[in-house]
């Protein structure tokens, strides 16, 4: 694995966060296959930690995944500790050798962003891929990206700007 | 196993069992998979001479080895059959979640066989399989039978389906998974209807493995950036979908107008194109599953008599409800399509029918007592109500849901059906593409734009010019795109890769998922395989060498105007070279030293 994987090391991965941007989804779930290979070694959407809920209908589909809360109900509400954030990347981690599968954190979570797979027996939760995000590194259309979390406000408001803009043209 | 997940469900409608067998692993190395596979499969269990709405005919879904892995577009299965239409060996292909959700529940395919005493679908759901009545969904639109069945099983299962159409027999009915994705041609979906199969619901969390992980990584790493970097997959698919094509034919001269009656010139084009359509009616991109182009239109029509939102039209679409019925109303365009996905038919056939009709009504053939109304060339409202009534084979709606060729027959003229072996033509004019009309006159399930696309070389360019007019060399080009296109769809990835991805990466993804040490010269012999199996079943199927031509029109009238003013299909030059180059004697049946090189046995 050591080739696809590029180190985050290798890289300026410190303080990125993952950000979704779901009008550009389209609902492909790419992000769920490099997931579940880079984590399990098999595709398999079911046990990616990335998910992407779809209205298929309207043609409307949102990633969802952990987004490495700094107040972490699941590091809070873990009974034995086992959930702690890596100084390096800040993605909040599950020592498994500490987990007690209670799975308490996949019932804080408040995105539902934690699950717990039967047959591993064990909590599925992202890791930011030790800093390189395959989810968003293999995203087609740009909808999940991993950037500096100054660039990823300064992006949404640049948008926001943009539709004031479209405003005052047609008003003008 | 790896890349194939080593299972096969068999399902015998009429009495209710079914089994799960092994894959045959020698087959599957041969044959590797879907379109391919699926063919051998059916071959080895089924009659060529069988009535296709028969329950002796089998419904076959079959994925790839490659449907469900992260592999460049694969996210496809087919839909193997004889067909109702044409009464070739039909291999219809879709993309969407369905396919690789059949691969996570454990299976590289479901055969049906016989036919179920009242409507059922079937429930996979991993390992647990039942079929299930489908009283409460027959009749049903293919959107509202997708929306039920989902509740009445789990809101995550991907669900095929066919609508109206399908139950009524119409001829070119066709089956629908995830609302909008069609293995569309050839009437798989009649077939289904036959079956008293209304779906095929799946839902799957098991994995798919890969027998080199890493390699296979580098591989995908490689041809998804090489997808990126490419004018068409990387922008002009995702940008403009596949309606990109209406102004770039139309400035070719080859996008047909008036059933391919007129020049090859629509005046108002540009009314009808991706520009138009991604200006006006579109939502956003939506890809098919591990999809990185998104060619996928979701799109709006907001109001006005044609108010709807679906997905498409696709340029085959648009181009056979807009150009070629001389109507440049998007709206109406687009209206159409979505009741096409709704109703569960191919608009291609339903298109190339209606111009049929069109003509026949021009040329004074057909009159409005029989018709019911004024089949006037352009008239938007009615083109929509006719996609209508032959769903529910209403009114002259019945003849119609025949396809253009009975059409055409009924009315004493089957020289206006722009057919070959009674299916309709897709969105290219030979007469301005001479390799196209060879690949369509020897397409195994008749009038094909996808089973070797020789747009590509002869108007854009890719993966080198050639000069669209001449003959010269079209055999060669034809055989091999249409042996690499074989070997394509049969391992479960999207023939949109291959205007940026080559023979090398396509058989570097099937070795690193399967493990098997193929070449690449392996891989396209494996396609070359294919063909001549389907040949094969054409032939047994009572199909000869006459039947390997085009529609009289594109051979003996001139194009009327454009770029390519006074050319014809000077298809017999190319024809007999590409017996020659395919290995064929000169009744285009392959030779015993063809099959033998082939591995095949012979007719």
């Amino acid at each position: 694995m050591k080739d696809w994987f590029r180190s985050y090391r290798d890289q300026e991965g410190m303080n990125n966060v993952l950000t979704i941007t779901p009008e550009k989804c389209t609902g492909c779930r790419t992000c769920e296959l490099l997931c579940s290979f880079f984590h399990e070694k098999e595709f398999n959407p079911c046990r990616s930690r990335v998910s992407v809920i779809s209205w298929e209908k309207e043609g409307f589909s949102v990633p969802m995944m952990c987004l490495q809360c700094s107040d972490a109900a699941c590091m809070q509400v873990c009974p034995v500790g086992a959930v702690k954030r890596d100084p390096e990347t800040g993605a909040m981690l599950v020592d498994h050798s500490r987990c007690i599968r209670c799975k308490m954190c996949t019932n804080a979570c408040p995105f539902g962003n934690n699950t717990y797979d039967v047959q591993l027996d064990r909590i599925l939760k992202c890791d930011l891929c030790g800093g390189d995000p395959q989810c968003a590194r293999f995203c087609p259309s740009g909808a999940i990206s991993y950037v500096k979390d100054l660039a990823a406000s300064t992006r949404k408001k640049k948008m926001a700007a943009s539709k004031f803009k479209e405003l005052f043209r047609e008003v003008v | 196993m790896y890349g194939w997940v080593g299972q096969i469900l068999r399902v015998n409608l009429t009495d209710g069992t079914i089994n799960k067998e092994i894959l045959d692993r020698a087959e599957a190395e041969r044959f590797i998979g879907a379109r391919g596979l699926g063919t051998r499969l059916f071959m080895k269990e089924v009659s060529p001479t069988v009535d296709p709405l028969s329950p002796e005919n089998k419904l076959i879904f079959m994925t790839g080895p490659l449907t469900g892995t992260a592999a460049a577009c694969g996210g496809r299965y087919n839909v193997i059959c004889k067909a109702p239409l044409t009464g070739t060996i039909a291999a219809s292909n879709s993309g969407g979640a369905w396919g690789p959700e059949l691969k996570f529940a454990g299976y590289d395919g479901v055969i049906f066989e016989g036919k179920a005493p009242e409507p059922v679908y079937l429930w996979i759901q991993d390992d647990e399989v039942e079929l299930r009545s489908a009283r409460d969904v027959w009749g049903k639109s293919v959107h509202e039978t997708t929306d039920l069945l989902k509740e009445v099983t789990d809101e995550d299962a991907k669900v095929a389906c066919i609508g109206p159409a399908g139950e009524n027999l119409v001829k070119f009915a066709g089956i629908l998974n995830d609302y909008n994705r069609a293995a569309g041609r050839s009437g798989v979906g009649a077939v289904m209807g036959a079956k008293n199969l209304k779906a095929v619901v799946v839902r799957g969390t098991s994995g798919i493995k890969v027998a080199d992980p890493e390699g296979f990584m580098q591989v995908i790493i490689n041809a998804r950036n090489m997808m990126k970097d490419h004018p068409v997959t990387g922008t002009g698919l995702g940008l403009y979908g596949t309606n990109i094509l209406i102004n770039i034919l139309n400035q070719h001269g080859g996008l047909p107008v008036k059933n391919f009656s007129a020049a090859a010139v629509f005046p108002n084009a540009e009314k009808i194109s991706g520009e138009y359509h991604a200006e006006h009616n579109l939502v956003r991109n939506k890809g098919c599953f591990g999809c990185s182009i998104g060619c996928g239109r979701v799109t709006s029509v907001p109001g006005g008599k044609f108010k709807g939102f679906g997905e498409g039209p696709e340029y085959e679409a648009t181009w056979v409800l807009g150009s070629n019925l001389y109507n440049d109303n998007f709206e109406a365009i687009a209206k159409t399509n979505f009741l096409c996905n709704e109703l569960g038919m191919d608009p291609i056939t339903l298109g190339g029918t209606i111009a049929c009709a069109m003509e026949l009504y021009e040329k004074g053939y057909l009159g409005r007592d029989v018709a019911g109304c004024d089949l006037v060339w352009g008239d938007a409202e009615l083109i929509v109500e006719l996609a209508r009534k032959t769903a529910f084979r209403e009114g002259f709606g019945n003849l119609l849901a025949e396809g253009s060729y009975v059409l055409a027959e009924t009315f004493g003229h089957p020289e206006l059906s722009m057919t070959v072996k009674k299916q309709e033509l897709p969105a290219y004019d030979p007469r301005a593409l001479q390799g196209i009309g060879l690949n369509y006159a020897t397409s195994n399930r008749g009038g094909c734009h996808v089973r070797g696309y020789m747009t590509s070389p002869e108007v854009l360019g890719l993966p080198e010019k050639l000069d669209p007019d001449t003959t010269e060399n079209k055999a060669a080009w034809t055989k091999i795109f249409q042996d690499l296109t074989a070997a394509c769809d049969s391992s479960g990835t999207c023939l949109f890769t291959t205007f940026a991805l080559g023979l090398p990466e396509i058989a570097a993804e099937i070795r690193c998922a399967t493990g098997i040490d193929y070449t690449d010269e392996q891989i396209l012999q494996a396609g070359e395989r294919i063909w001549n199996l389907e040949r094969l079943f054409n032939l047994q199927a009572g199909f000869t060498a006459q039947d390997d031509t085009l529609p009289p029109r594109l051979l003996n009238e001139p194009m009327k105007g454009g770029p390519h003013q006074g050319q014809v299909v000077r298809l017999d030059v190319m024809l007999k070279e590409y017996y020659e180059l395919r290995g064929w004697d000169q009744d285009g049946v392959p030779t015993p030293a063809k099959l033998e090189e082939l591995g095949l046995s012979p007719v």
